[in-house]
């Protein structure tokens, strides 16, 4: 209960949180305020924002409403993100407990391995997964969180090297448990803090993953998503840039709430650290 | 009488919100005349490096002197200004600290250290510094000096490095020297040079010395004047020779008594029978090297032949690096042994495999010696003392209900159980280890220095328990410690241990009272203040 009241101190994460909270509206509120299709055609195409009230932000070059896709679009980045950084995080915490706990030739070859997906740069490899095995909203988002799961990994790792020698869990070894026993109930738990702050940065990246993936429109384009709005803004984008930017907008911000939460929660989290 | 070099008039340091106590340091005064050792003694938390800090002006950010001042060289340091302070330290004011480990840059020469305190204070040339640096290497007589300069720090000892530190602090001859237990982190024979060597020094440049330390035995050896602190205040201060001999305050006085004695206590009855048989087990690390060549190999423990006989306690001595914890390690499987057999109720448990061992791992448990790193900061106390029942197949209500009668049995308000480890004291966390190694109501006990991180006092009540609960239980214990003061108070049998080797072995009182081994000989004279536990346990029984 520390933390929790840690977190409320630094107005930084409250923002963040706020922010967050907004977006989360957004994306419950969508059927309720834009209870159409965002994708349907609505009205004129490239109504300017505020200048028409049925089209509070206007529309873009099909005549599809700018807002609602943004109300609907906060839905796919979240789920997006939130899906692909649980995949990415259980992954990472699989191969960087087993690999941390077990050292030796497990350690090897499952570091060798991190190290080929680290090399390869971690759009490339997006891209082609995307290629192989198609865009639709399922497979973007495991080819997301497949491509995310080194850095955990890593930092799980490095947490079970620096703990699986602490008396505690000798102490546990000494008592006769099991070594999935020590694994899940003795290191995870102290390893997990950093881990779970570092989600956030992984959940930022994978909601920007998915509108560079969108802007190239190699995205689902049967979803209403900020990225294949930035998509088809690109064509008008010397005149009616605003089909570009509201979207680019929503982005910067959810990607801020996301970061802002992070940051608060490290501080948090690991009181000790903070005023370094 | 020679003048005063420091004094501090009613200092008071302030700690932040939330700490346990509002002052770090309440209304101290004291004064240091040169040519005097004024040792600072008190248990953790007492404020005694708070002290040496505040002087240096080194306190962390949100620590602040209230008021009260620090006289040194005619200016108040609690008033200087940063770059007057830079002067002050170093030249002025050296200090010590008690891991030169961390004290010392890894990535720099012992010399470039050494000689980087002529270079930032005085304005000497190159091979000026380089000589200075080889005398002042000689004066603190590390062997090969000119080799010491070239070294790195990982290259050197600890009482090596402990050297090269007093050389850096003695450089530009301060005024005065602050020493921050020292001492603490070297064995006892290190420990007996370096006080040595401290004295020496200081009677020959004529520095003051503030001698911040815990450990009474030291105060006997090394000082003139002693100050007792307790929760920041002073409780005590006068001439060595009084306070030692006829101590005033409640407190000094307790901890005086909590000093353990050197001699042991009456033998007890031993039993005929063996519980743990250890016969020729060592192990061999080896590291480094391609296909076997040119590995590096170290023998941590060589050939071990002992016996514990049922209900005894066995008592392993031995200085760090004497490959101690490795046979405790060895003996509770946590480290598998090259050879030998380790017989406990019949069974060769150094030949068990590891499903075996997990089974039969609740007939001998340990203890370990950190009580802030043996406990699983996210599992409340009776969480940790269930654990074992647990996975050995004990229903988890239960074991939690057998958990807070285990609490009762060492001392703890069973109450306590639904706290976490960092709610209790370093004693009480002990108490918590100790608990936990008994829930599984073990025939051996494999205490891997359990008292070494605690308090004197608190030190005393863990060794009371100990020997309660193993009169009680009828427990066998295997004790390992360094030092042979608790070793005296406890076990039955010791073996000392040098280099991976047993030298020396037998009933405590007759290794301890006639020595043998020259190695045995010189640990026992290491012990600080070995006179002065002496007299007092004399005096005591003259008085009864």
């Amino acid at each position: 209960m520390d933390a929790v009241k840690r977190y409320f101190r630094s107005p930084a994460a409250v923002i963040g949180l706020i922010l967050l909270l907004l977006v989360i509206a957004m994306a419950v509120s969508a059927g309720f305020l834009y209870p159409r299709d965002p994708l349907a055609l609505a009205g004129r195409p490239l109504i300017w924002p505020f200048s028409n009230p049925r089209f509070l932000l206007g529309t873009d070059n099909s005549g599809r409403d700018i807002a609602a896709q943004i109300f609907y679009g906060a839905r796919i980045s979240l789920l997006i993100g939130g899906v692909a950084t649980a995949i990415a995080i259980l992954i990472g915490i699989l191969v960087g407990a087993f690999a941390g706990y077990y050292g030796g030739w497990v350690d090897n070859v499952l570091m060798r391995i991190t190290e080929a997906f680290q090399t390869l740069p971690n759009f490339v490899l997006l891209l082609v997964l995307v290629a192989v095995f198609g865009s639709t909203l399922t497979t973007v988002t495991i080819a997301v969180g497949v491509v995310s799961w080194p850095a955990p990994a890593r930092l799980t790792r490095a947490e079970f090297l620096s703990l699986r020698n602490r008396e505690f869990v000798q102490a546990g070894k000494t008592l006769g448990m099991k070594d999935v026993q020590l694994i899940l109930g003795e290191i995870l738990p102290n390893a997990l803090p950093p881990v779970i702050v570092y989600a956030s940065v992984v959940m930022a990246v994978a909601i920007l993953l998915e509108s560079a993936l969108a802007f190239l429109r190699l995205s689902d384009p049967n979803v209403a998503s900020w990225g294949n709005l930035i998509g088809l803004g690109r064509d008008v984008l010397r005149v009616q840039w605003y089909v570009s930017a509201i979207p680019g907008i929503a982005i910067l911000v959810t990607v801020l709430a996301v970061s802002l939460v992070g940051q608060g929660l490290n501080d948090a989290l690991n009181p000790r650290l903070k005023g370094r | 009488m020679s003048e005063t070099v420091l004094s501090l008039d009613g200092l008071t340091v302030r700690l932040p919100g939330g700490a346990d106590r509002p002052h770090a340091l309440s209304d101290v005064s004291l004064s240091i005349a040169s040519n005097e050792i004024l040792c600072v003694v008190g248990e953790s938390g007492s404020g005694k490096s708070m002290m040496a800090n505040a002087i240096m002006r080194l306190l962390p950010n949100e620590v602040s002197i209230e008021r009260g001042r620090t006289m040194f060289d005619g200016r108040d340091l609690c008033a200087a200004e940063p770059a007057e302070m830079r002067d002050v330290r170093g030249a002025g004011i050296a200090m010590i600290f008690q891991e030169p480990m961390t004290a010392l840059n890894p990535l720099r020469t012992i010399g470039d250290q050494i000689g980087e305190m002529f270079s930032i204070h005085t304005k000497l040339s190159k091979t000026e510094i380089a000589a200075r640096v080889q005398a002042l290497l000689e004066d603190v007589r590390i062997p090969d000096p000119s080799a010491a300069a070239k070294a790195y720090p990982h290259e050197l000892s600890g009482g090596q490095r402990q050297r090269a530190m007093i050389a850096m602090a003695l450089a530009l001859d301060p005024k005065l020297l602050i020493a921050d237990e020292p001492t603490t982190a070297l064995d006892v024979t290190t420990q007996a040079q370096i006080l040595k060597l401290i004295r020496d020094l200081q009677q020959r440049k004529k520095t003051a010395v503030l001698f911040i330390t815990h450990d009474f035995g030291v105060v006997a050896e090394i000082a003139d004047r002693v100050v007792v602190m307790q929760h920041g205040a002073i409780a005590e201060q006068g001439a060595a020779d009084k306070v030692l001999n006829d101590p005033q305050h409640a407190y000094t006085k307790q901890l005086i008594a909590a000093v353990p004695p050197l001699k042991a206590p009456l033998p007890r009855l031993l039993s005929g029978k063996h519980i743990l048989t250890i016969d020729g087990v060592s192990k061999t690390y080896r590291t480094g090297g391609f296909l076997g060549r040119g590995a590096r190999v170290t023998e941590a423990v060589k050939n071990v032949s002992l016996h514990l006989p049922r209900g005894a306690t066995l008592g392993i001595v031995g200085e760090s690096g004497s490959g101690k914890s490795t046979l405790a390690r060895c003996i509770v499987r946590l480290i598998d042994p090259d050879t030998g057999s380790i017989l406990l109720n019949g069974k060769d448990w150094a030949k068990l495999s590891r499903d075996d061992v997990r089974r039969e791992t609740r007939h001998i448990q340990m203890v370990f010696q950190d009580p802030f790193a043996s406990l699983n900061p996210r599992r409340k106390a009776a969480e940790l003392v269930a654990q074992g029942p647990i996975v050995h197949g004990t229903d988890r209500a239960e074991a939690i209900a057998e958990a807070r009668k285990l609490f009762e049995l060492v001392g703890l308000d069973p109450s306590a159980g639904d706290r976490f480890p960092h709610e209790f004291s370093g004693g009480q966390r002990q108490r918590i280890g100790l608990a936990r190694a008994l829930a599984l109501k073990p025939d051996v006990l494999v205490a891997d220095e359990p008292v070494s991180a605690l308090d004197v006092s608190v030190q005393a009540q863990v060794l009371k328990l100990l020997a309660g609960l193993r009169q009680q239980l009828g427990l066998s214990i295997i004790f390992i410690t360094h030092d042979l003061r608790v070793a005296a108070q406890i076990c039955d049998l010791v073996a000392v241990m040098k280099d991976g080797a047993v030298v020396e072995q037998g009933l405590t009182a007759e290794v301890f009272g006639n020595p043998q081994h020259p190695y045995t000989q010189a640990l026992l004279a290491a012990i600080p203040g070995g006179d002065f536990t002496c007299k007092r346990d004399a005096a005591a029984l003259a008085g009864e």
